[in-house]
């Protein structure tokens, strides 16, 4: 799988989700096929105006070739259905990518009996299936959780393999932003009540299970949109063709239907009217294989559109947790005995931030990181809300490390910690009994790559916004040094949501990522919000978009695939259209050379007579699609850079490849025609 | 040669000093909120409150009631002309001219299926023609106006109240002009008389108020002269100067509204770009009539020698350009490349610069698609200028373009298997196809220019080509105003890195392709059984 979640050997024989690794096998062409043959129906067919047009013209030039049968007629007509069964095939692939993962899914919603609690505390035995809102259950160790909830009593650790594909299992609790419980996974310790919140049939898996398969996979409005373009240009050259017949018949040289139903065909956009729906399904697969799952086509788009984007500091631009980063010392104490005493003060605190302070004892100063045995004699003293420190008690020393307010500073100390402070560290100071020996700096630790991460992304035009409860000193510190382009300090839920209605006031798309039910309004508010899957499920109710890895830096990839979603259709348009000049090169001397013998000029590609020269343009026509079917899946190259430079890129390799492409695609193909008695 | 590369030259200069005060004057003139003592008595008469602004639908619907109106008010005049003065017993035009001329004049096409000098006297003249060929240009520009503030405006369902800028437009801008211009004409040596002829050698050689029709015949775009022979005639073009300032008539406010829209929108460059574009294809195609015609078997063929090829060839790119329609040579008689490159002209949609108003819309539209397509390959929704395009603007954009070409098409098509069509053309063949083509073009583009060659009184031409000229005025129009409204019912999206900037050559290039790919696409088959088989004998 391409996410960022590995998944460990042990995890293989669990019911783990399959995801397919987005490259195309020539295989799925022909696990498809069943597919695109049930697709010929024309109701199928009618849903998108090019391959309708096409299919219509398959069957009129299929009357046409049992009137008057020859190799030339016969083969156009056999070549115009196959380029409806390979539209029907490039969808029935990318469908079929998403059924292997419904099934797969399918498989954990295995009908689990529920132990429904009643009224008066005792349990009864039902299908997972007859579970209403409000339904309280019983899941104990070793069962699966019969659908999704919150827990609102005890503790237990879920595995969530089926869902997330992680294996490590995560602690679900009651109270608080980690109390969400989703069917089909599996509690392994612990007994917990679950209060269900959703309707059996509308769960997470079913939703999922829905949206890979795509059963209600609703046009999105760029896709609306592009589809009247297509529609547009497909009437065009309708009426170009239709009137290019009475103009033919006043030149002389009347045509027949076999050869304009193939001009149109050649002339109409199905390039990309063959490959559209599959682009669409295959983005929202690409977001799947991310471990993302969007309530809808609609805001994966959105994200390719979006102008700001909130990030949490904590755990998304920064590790989440201060770490120590420096030892200062004062009033004469050396670095040694400072480092020493630190490492004392930190050796039974468990927390990270003692424990990065032992870190950095053995990295700098080559401290062990154990406590020796006759350290572990000593008393340890913990953290309180009174004291404000902790330390240990040893050989009638006391080490102490704490806030800066529990000292008695010198002049020297005290600079030192008002400048951490104003860096945006917290100062931690270090005494041996009453003698201060020096200053510990713990810093928010930016996570490696986020400046670059954020230089791309003000390159594609998106400013990032840092949302953090510090204050204004601490946030614009780690803002700098993050390359954040703004942020918002001392942030409560409530300015979140003003900010966003601030930005989208201006025009601005937003988007944003949110755990807890303090988020909900803004997530919901958003235009692309995207919840952690460890959140609450008002939180996931309320965004567009899941994230079951829970890792907020996940959205600047669902900003990537919305654009590139976007990208793949638009250069395959630009390609489609600037294929049209090779095609009347070729086909409009062979319709009218006989009159106009002047036209063969136009014949740049030396096709060998008329009928291989319009075969060749049918053929080449109908393969480009099964050609650029992995392009359309895959989704065009997309690297984030401003909207000139890839403009410039599409156009030179879409537009120029687009009208270069297919002269030598044709006469490549002719040179095989050529060969086929009756035609060459 | 030379001489004609300093007309153009000239003519080059001449717009660009007007550019900048002219293109803000217009500005100015949509966008003020007084009104002058003469419009409030207008306003008074016809019960206009001029405070008063419109929906797109409520717009569209006065610009068609007007333009109704018009033609029906028109084709009453013509048919009861023998009541009235000046008609020099010229007589009552027949039903089928009359309605093809109503509709022509009201469209700011001015296709004339009639000789004038034998056909119209001076009260059809003065009061039917000459009022429309003002007040036709008028609505051009007020539907480019809507549309411009349909980008400009935010949030809002109002564009603007119809009969404030259609009578801002013909008395702030029209009228002075053609006033001034007309005096300029006539110092030029263009004749102006009440009179229906003077006797010369034993001849009656017609004659008309010719230099006041002919300053607003070329401003606005119009084309249709007071004799047959249009530009040619020697009372309405009489020389090299004369013909220069009829072009520069023709240009200036096509080219010089660019400079309204910059203005308006707030960045001059967003206009410049799309005076660039206009420029280049312009020059183009002048480059290949001139070329086509210089290097032709008998170059002066068609042509008169007042103005020879040059004069000539600048005279028919800007006239096919423009949607005007004035001639100065017989195009009929153009070389098979020459006379294409005429009709290449039409095929683009008249943008290259355009009509009065029409053009900029017409580019604005193509502008949209463009950017539509560019958008989708840049990886966010298209939008253009701020607004965003979504369904209803590609298919406000869309139904107006498809509109030409259909209409076009499917009447060339019926044309051209008509068993009485063969009678009514000059040549058959190769430029027998050109001819109906032209025709077609013309008149589905509002142009008027005649290939000539073709003889259109017959029911068949005259009541086709009025359904042409109507089709492909009023749909596109109606679609321009309904795009108009939903760009001006958005909020403004704003720029940032992701933005495609839309003032560079890389926006240009998309722009100027998008022009030519679409009238390629469209029109390479039809073409290729006319002009194009002509030019490669």
């Amino acid at each position: 799988m391409s996410t960022t979640v590995e998944t460990p050997p042990a995890a293989a024989d669990a019911p783990a989700r399959q995801v397919s690794a987005g490259v195309f096998s020539p295989g799925q062409l022909l696990e498809s096929f069943p597919d695109a043959l049930r697709k010929f129906h024309p109701r199928h067919q009618v849903r998108n105006p090019v391959m309708f047009v096409v299919w219509v013209g398959s069957l009129l030039v299929t009357a046409f070739a049992v009137g008057d049968p020859s190799t030339f007629t016969v083969t156009v007509a056999v070549w115009l259905w196959f380029t409806v069964l390979f539209a029907n095939l490039a969808e029935a692939v990318a469908e079929g990518r998403g059924k292997a993962q419904a099934d797969s899914l399918r498989r954990t919603k295995q009908d689990a009996v529920a132990r429904r609690l009643r009224a008066d505390g005792t349990e009864e035995r039902v299908p997972g299936t007859e579970l209403r809102v409000g339904d309280r259950v019983v899941v104990e160790a070793g069962e699966v959780v019969p659908g999704d909830g919150d827990v609102v009593e005890g503790i237990a650790s879920v595995d969530e393999s089926a869902i997330t594909g992680e294996s490590a299992p995560v602690v679900r609790e009651a109270g608080g932003d980690r109390c969400a419980v989703t069917g089909g996974t599996t509690v392994l310790s612990d007994r917990v009540v679950v209060r269900i919140s959703t309707k059996p049939g509308e769960s997470f898996v079913d939703r999922m299970i829905a949206l890979v398969e795509g059963a209600q996979r609703q046009k999105t409005p760029n896709e609306i949109a592009l589809t009247i373009l297509l529609s547009t240009l497909t009437v065009i050259f309708l009426l170009a063709v239709v009137a290019l017949q009475p103009f033919a018949i006043f030149s002389g040289g009347e045509q027949s239907v076999l050869v304009l139903t193939a001009l149109l065909v050649c002339l109409i956009p199905t390039t990309i009217g063959a490959l559209l729906s599959a682009i669409g399904i295959a983005g929202m697969d690409r977001l799947v294989q991310r471990n993302v799952l969007a309530t809808s086509g609609k805001a994966v788009e959105a994200a390719g559109d979006i102008d700001t984007l909130l990030l949490d500091k904590t755990g998304t631009i920064t590790f989440g947790n201060r770490r120590a980063t420096d030892f200062h010392p004062v009033d004469g104490a050396d670095l040694a005995e400072l480092a020493a005493a630190a490492r004392l003060s930190s050796l039974a605190d468990g927390t990270p931030e003692g424990r990065s302070v032992i870190d950095l004892c053995v990295e700098r100063h080559g401290l062990p990181a154990e406590a020796s045995e006759h350290e572990k004699t000593g008393e340890f003293v913990p953290f309180t809300a009174q004291t404000r420190m902790s330390g240990i008690d040893l050989d009638g020393r006391a080490v102490r490390k704490g806030a800066a307010s529990g000292f008695a500073l010198s002049a020297e100390a005290s600079a030192i910690v008002d400048d951490i402070g104003n860096e945006g560290g917290t100062p931690l100071v270090v005494a041996d009994g009453d003698r201060v020996l020096g200053v510990i700096r713990m810093s928010d630790v930016v996570k490696p790559g986020m400046a670059a991460r954020f230089a791309e992304l003000r390159a594609m035009g998106i400013r990032t916004v840092m949302v953090t409860g510090d204050n204004p000193l601490t946030a614009r510190a780690i803002a700098a040094e993050a390359g954040v382009d703004d942020f918002l300090a001392e942030a409560k839920p409530e300015d979140k949501l003003a900010l966003i209605r601030a930005e989208q006031e201006g025009g601005r798309l937003v988007a944003m990522t949110g755990d807890g039910t303090n988020d909900a309004p803004a997530l919901a508010r958003a235009d692309v919000g995207v919840a952690m899957n460890t959140g609450t499920s008002a939180a996931k109710e309320a965004g567009n978009m899941v994230d079951l890895d829970s890792d907020p830096t996940k959205l600047i990839e669902v900003v990537e695939i919305g654009k590139q979603l976007l990208i793949t259709r638009g250069a395959l348009t630009t390609f489609s259209v600037a294929n049209d000049l090779a095609k009347y090169f070729a086909i409009l001397p062979a319709m009218f050379a006989a009159i106009y013998p002047q036209l063969g000029g136009l014949n740049v590609m030396r096709l060998a007579t008329p009928e291989s020269a319009i075969l060749s343009a049918v053929v080449f026509n109908a393969l480009i699609i099964v050609v650029l079917i992995p392009l359309a899946l895959r989704g065009v190259r997309y690297r984030p850079s401003g909207a000139s430079a890839l403009l410039r890129r599409n156009l030179l390799v879409y537009g120029v490849g687009g009208i270069a492409t297919p002269f030598l695609g044709i006469w490549l193909v002719d040179l095989l025609v050529r060969l086929i008695p009756g035609i060459g | 040669m030379w001489a004609g590369v300093a007309q153009a030259a000239l003519l080059v200069v001449a717009l660009a000093v007007v550019y900048r005060p002219f293109g803000d004057h217009m500005a100015r003139v949509y966008q003020r909120t007084e009104h002058s003592a003469v419009e409030r008595a207008i306003y008074q008469v016809v019960r206009v409150d001029p405070g008063t602004e419109q929906k797109w639908s409520t717009y569209a619907l006065g610009v068609v009631g007007f333009s109704a109106v018009g033609v029906g008010f028109l084709y009453l005049l013509q048919r009861v002309q023998s009541w009235l003065p000046f008609d020099f017993g010229r007589g009552n035009v027949e039903p089928g001219t009359a309605f093809n001329t109503a509709i022509s004049f009201v469209t700011n096409t001015n296709w004339q299926s009639y000789v004038p000098e034998n056909t119209m006297g001076h009260s059809v003249q003065l009061v039917g023609l000459t009022v429309q060929n003002f007040v036709s240009a008028a609505v051009g520009l007020a539907v480019a106006m809507a549309l411009v503030r349909g980008f400009v405006r935010v949030k809002t369902d109002r564009l603007g109240n119809f009969w404030v800028d259609l009578t801002r437009g013909t008395l702030r801008i029209l009228l002075p002009v053609a006033f001034a211009f007309a005096l300029v004409l006539l110092v030029t040596g263009v004749t102006m008389s009440f009179k229906s002829g003077v006797a010369v050698d034993g001849q009656t050689v017609a004659q008309a108020p010719t230099a006041s029709q002919e300053a607003i015949k070329e401003l606005g775009t119009n084309g249709g002269g007071v004799f047959n022979a249009n530009s040619a005639h020697p009372f309405e073009n009489p020389n090299a100067w004369s013909n220069l300032v009829e072009l520069f008539l023709i240009l200036v406010i096509p080219v010089s509204l660019t400079r309204t829209f910059g203005t308006m929108v707030g960045e001059r460059r967003q206009g410049y770009v799309l005076l660039g574009v206009m420029g280049t294809l312009w020059t183009a195609v002048l480059a290949l009539i001139w070329a086509a015609e210089a290097s032709g078997v008998r170059p002066l063929e068609g042509k008169e020698l007042r103005f020879g090829v040059a004069g000539s060839a600048l005279f028919a790119n800007t006239t096919t350009a423009t949607s005007t329609g004035a001639v100065n040579s017989a195009h009929d008689s153009f070389s098979g490349l020459g006379g294409g490159g005429a009709l290449l002209n039409m095929l683009f949609g008249e943008m290259t610069p355009g009509g009065v108003g029409t053009g900029l819309y017409s580019i604005l539209v193509m502008a949209v698609i463009a950017m539509f397509l560019a958008g989708l390959m840049v990886g966010r929704t298209p939008e253009y200028l701020g607004k965003k395009l979504g369904r209803r603007e590609v298919t406000a954009a869309a139904l107006s373009i498809l509109a030409m070409p259909t209409v076009l098409l499917v009447g060339a098509g019926i044309a051209a298997v008509l068993p009485s069509t063969p009678g009514a053309l000059g040549n058959d063949g190769a430029h027998g196809l050109s001819e109906i083509l032209y025709a077609y073009a013309s008149a589905s583009n509002n142009n008027g220019s005649a290939f000539a060659g073709l003889t259109a009184t017959g029911d068949w031409f005259q009541a086709s080509l009025g359904v042409c000229m109507a089709l492909g005025r009023f749909v596109p129009i109606i679609a321009v105003l309904a795009l108009a409204g939903s760009l001006a019912a958005q909020r403004r999206a704003p720029v940032t890195a992701g933005t495609l900037p839309t003032t560079g050559p890389l926006f240009a290039g998309l722009l100027g392709g998008a022009v030519v790919l679409v009238a390629a696409l469209t029109f390479v088959p039809a073409l290729a059984l006319g002009p194009i088989a002509e030019a490669m004998l």
